[in-house]
């Protein structure tokens, strides 16, 4: 008796554990709500406001996805990771996709099984000194304490750099960007490092932001993007074009505040096509014609996130620079929408 | 005339597994046992077969690769090109170094604070009572952060300690406490007699043994002397003379002298540095488990009848001698057990360190290796093996110690 309520058990644990590989389009659609994995908090590119709505330059992409997909920006469960569990958050289905300062790195694509769908902020890793210590170049950290955030590709760049110029240095590894922040506001450690984009946000928290100067030198290439599970190429194909549709927006001129307008019907056919008054891109790939309508109009194209976010005009003060257009010479290009 | 013969012989039946009570239970435990094997294997098989479907397979390749980061403190030599096996042996070592300071300091604290809480003087005894109850009643992760921020804010950067009037000097010259660390001044060997440091340091403590030995021999011999004369010789200066003759002549051959910490750039260099996390760390767990130990110590000696300090006190012993020699020996076998739990409560508990940057296991296999390999199962069964098989060594030679002390009955 009560080993058949055993193995009855264990039969449905089987059958709960195989049933977990279906699509994740058709399982988003489903749900009615896109799980989306952020960081726990980095002002400008994920934090929740004062009304605890998250904001900035990543949880715009999870927002532009869940309005092609579902038609509603607010769809969307925002699940705070850490450097250390957003991997396994994506890997395990917890979350559907991951917006977070992610670097694209082979080992992640290949051995991870992950697929980055594109790159939404070029980065590279800075240093950030006090200005007291009168330091202008990153050559003369020799025998420096730095403070790292863990389980990043800071730690790696970091031992890379001090190695191939032959300087010695001190690691403090910190669980938290809050936490770091703290020891290097205390005078614990010299130098904090992390993604320049990183530093300028941190940076702009503090008390006295003049006080601090972040370093010429950027010691890596940090392309960050939004990643899924390797293998489902369906899902991957709608986070990689939903991204696509917001920078060949900024590149058509397609904005928020002229989307529906432009969505009537113009003479730019690239511009038809992706509003989807022309072709039927959206059926192609399962989703709704306006999908990139949608997207476009309630989070603005890549340049108008990207101003809201963390453009020079907020105080995080980020300036285009390798995120421009590629006809503004940045490396910002979409393929053509056809 | 009568034949003596055996009892027939039992049958042995099938159905005496369930109705014969001396087999019975056997039966049950033997299904249980099936059970559980089966679960295991279903679960073990379950975890293989999604593994495989997301293309992963359990490996243990990463860890004779290249670890590319560095660690703050490395008791061997490591670099970011030592493997990622060597950084975990790393935070190994740095882990039972936090664990075994702790276990000392905290027992040190355990027993004092125990002891003082009994004490006849109120306010000694309050001042106590109140250690106790702060220090377990608030979890240990928010002491070690409280200690490590305080520490940080408290103590000078090694910049105050820079320019012609600095802020800060260092204590008679020879200590350095900066929120990053202590300096201290560090032992160096002129003229070592092997190439490898640690050759020659094992030397001096063979030596530093060979002592120990002397002086049990030394006091085996007094008693013996006591016990034919009825008087003690005086041995303290041979005691004094055996410790410090040979290894202090050791040392000046192979020609010691110390190593003060200078400022030198960002940081303090020469000497020894004791690293703000190990301290934080360190401190916060002694004082934590500390406060656990008091309470054992307490109940430990309130276990002692009264009888036996009042007998010690007839006998003319000084209250100091009758805690020393009557109750502490007996209040012992009910200290010892739960003392157990709490050094493998010490030992699981530094696994917090990562809160404050120190590197043990959890930070460097658990943590950076994990992270940069993304090999989450692997590295988790290999920290559940590490730590298993460290609470079970621990547990093991202190219940060889508790059989030695606990009561023999005969």
């Amino acid at each position: 008796m009560k080993k058949s309520i055993l193995f009855g058990a264990l039969a449905v644990a089987g059958f709960a554990a195989g049933g977990a590989a279906a699509s994740t389009l058709d399982d988003v659609k489903a749900r009615g709500k896109l799980n989306c994995g952020v960081t726990t908090g980095l002002v400008g590119f994920a934090a929740p406001d004062a009304n605890g709505e998250w904001n900035g330059f990543d949880v715009a992409v999870c927002r532009a996805v869940a309005a092609a997909v579902l038609g509603d920006p607010t769809a969307v469960e925002f699940v705070p990771t850490t450097g250390k569990t957003r991997f396994t958050a994506l890997a395990s289905g917890e979350i559907d996709m991951l917006a977070r300062n992610t670097t694209w790195t082979f080992s992640r694509d290949i051995d991870l099984k992950f697929d980055f769908t594109g790159v939404n902020y070029y980065d590279g890793q800075g240093f950030m000194v006090p200005k007291e210590l009168g330091v202008t170049s990153a050559k003369e950290l020799d025998g420096a304490t730095v403070c790292i955030q863990t389980g990043t590709t800071t730690e790696l760049n970091l031992a890379d750099f001090f190695r191939a110029n032959n300087m010695s240095y001190e690691p403090v590894p910190i669980e938290t960007n809050a936490e770091a922040q703290q020891q290097f506001l205390a005078g614990a450690c010299d130098v904090y490092t992390t993604d320049a984009s990183g530093l300028a946000a941190t940076r702009a928290t503090f008390e006295d932001p003049t006080a601090y100067v972040i370093m010429p030198e950027i010691i890596s290439k940090e392309p960050l993007g939004p990643l899924v599970r390797h293998g489902d190429s369906e899902w991957g194909d709608v986070v990689r074009w939903t991204l696509f549709a917001l920078v060949a927006a900024e590149e058509l001129g397609i904005t928020s505040a002229n989307a529906s307008e432009l969505a009537a019907g113009t003479n730019n056919p690239e511009v038809n096509r992706i509003l989807g008054t022309e072709g039927d891109l959206g059926a192609m790939m399962g989703l709704p014609a306006d999908w990139a309508l949608k997207a476009i109009q309630t989070q603005g194209n890549y340049g108008e996130i990207f101003a809201k976010n963390i453009g020079v005009d907020t105080p995080i003060g980020l300036a285009r620079g390798l995120n421009a257009q590629w006809t503004e010479g940045g490396l910002m290009y979409a393929p053509p929408f056809r | 005339m009568t034949i003596l013969t055996d009892p027939p012989e039992e049958q042995f039946r099938i159905s005496m597994l369930l109705s014969d009570t001396r087999y019975r239970s056997l039966t049950f435990q033997g299904i249980a046992l099936v059970v559980l094997i089966f679960a295991i294997a279903y679960l073990a098989g379950n975890l293989i077969q999604n593994l495989t479907q997301a293309g992963l397979s359990i490996s243990y390749e990463f860890l004779f690769k290249p670890s590319g980061y560095d660690i703050n403190q490395t008791l061997i030599p490591y670099t970011s090109q030592s493997t990622n096996l060597r950084a975990a042996i790393v935070g190994v070592l740095n882990t039972l170094l936090v664990a075994g300071l702790a276990c000392v300091t905290a027992t040190i604290f355990g027993v004092t604070a125990g002891v003082l809480r009994l004490s006849k003087n109120w306010l000694i005894r309050k001042l106590m009572a109140v250690y106790v109850e702060i220090f377990r009643n608030i979890p240990v992760l928010i002491w070690i952060i409280i200690i490590f921020t305080i520490m940080t804010a408290v103590m000078p950067a090694p910049s105050a300690f820079r320019g012609e009037d600095p802020d800060s000097t260092m204590l008679l010259g020879l200590f350095a406490f900066t929120n990053r660390g202590v300096y201290v001044p560090g032992p160096q060997l002129a003229s070592p007699l092997f190439a490898a440091t640690a050759l020659n340091w094992f030397l001096v403590v063979l030596f530093l043994v060979g002592s120990w030995f002397g002086g049990r021999a030394l006091g085996t011999w007094a008693t013996a002397k006591q016990e034919a004369t009825g008087v003690r010789p005086t041995t303290w200066y041979w005691t004094l003379a055996i410790w410090f003759v040979p290894a202090g002549i050791l040392l000046a051959i192979m020609g010691l002298h110390w190593q003060i910490p200078a400022l030198k750039g960002f940081n303090f260099s020469g000497g020894i540095k004791v690293g703000g996390p190990l301290i934080a760390l360190w401190f916060a767990l002694s004082i934590y488990t500390g406060a656990f130990i008091a309470e054992n110590v307490r109940a430990g000696i309130q276990a002692i009848s009264k009888g036996q300090t009042e007998a010690a006190a007839s006998l003319g012993l000084r209250p100091g001698r009758i805690m020393n020699l009557v109750i502490l020996p007996q209040a012992l076998r009910v200290i010892i057990p739960p003392l157990i739990s709490q050094y493998l409560n010490i030992t699981k508990n530094s696994s917090l360190a990562i809160a404050v940057g120190y590197a043990d296991v959890t930070a460097t296999l658990g943590g950076i290796t994990l992270n940069q390999t993304g090999r989450a199962i692997e590295c988790v069964l290999l920290l559940m093996l590490f730590y298993l098989t460290i609470s079970l060594s621990i547990s093991a030679v202190m219940n060889i110690y508790n059989n030695s002390v606990k009561l023999k009955e005969r």
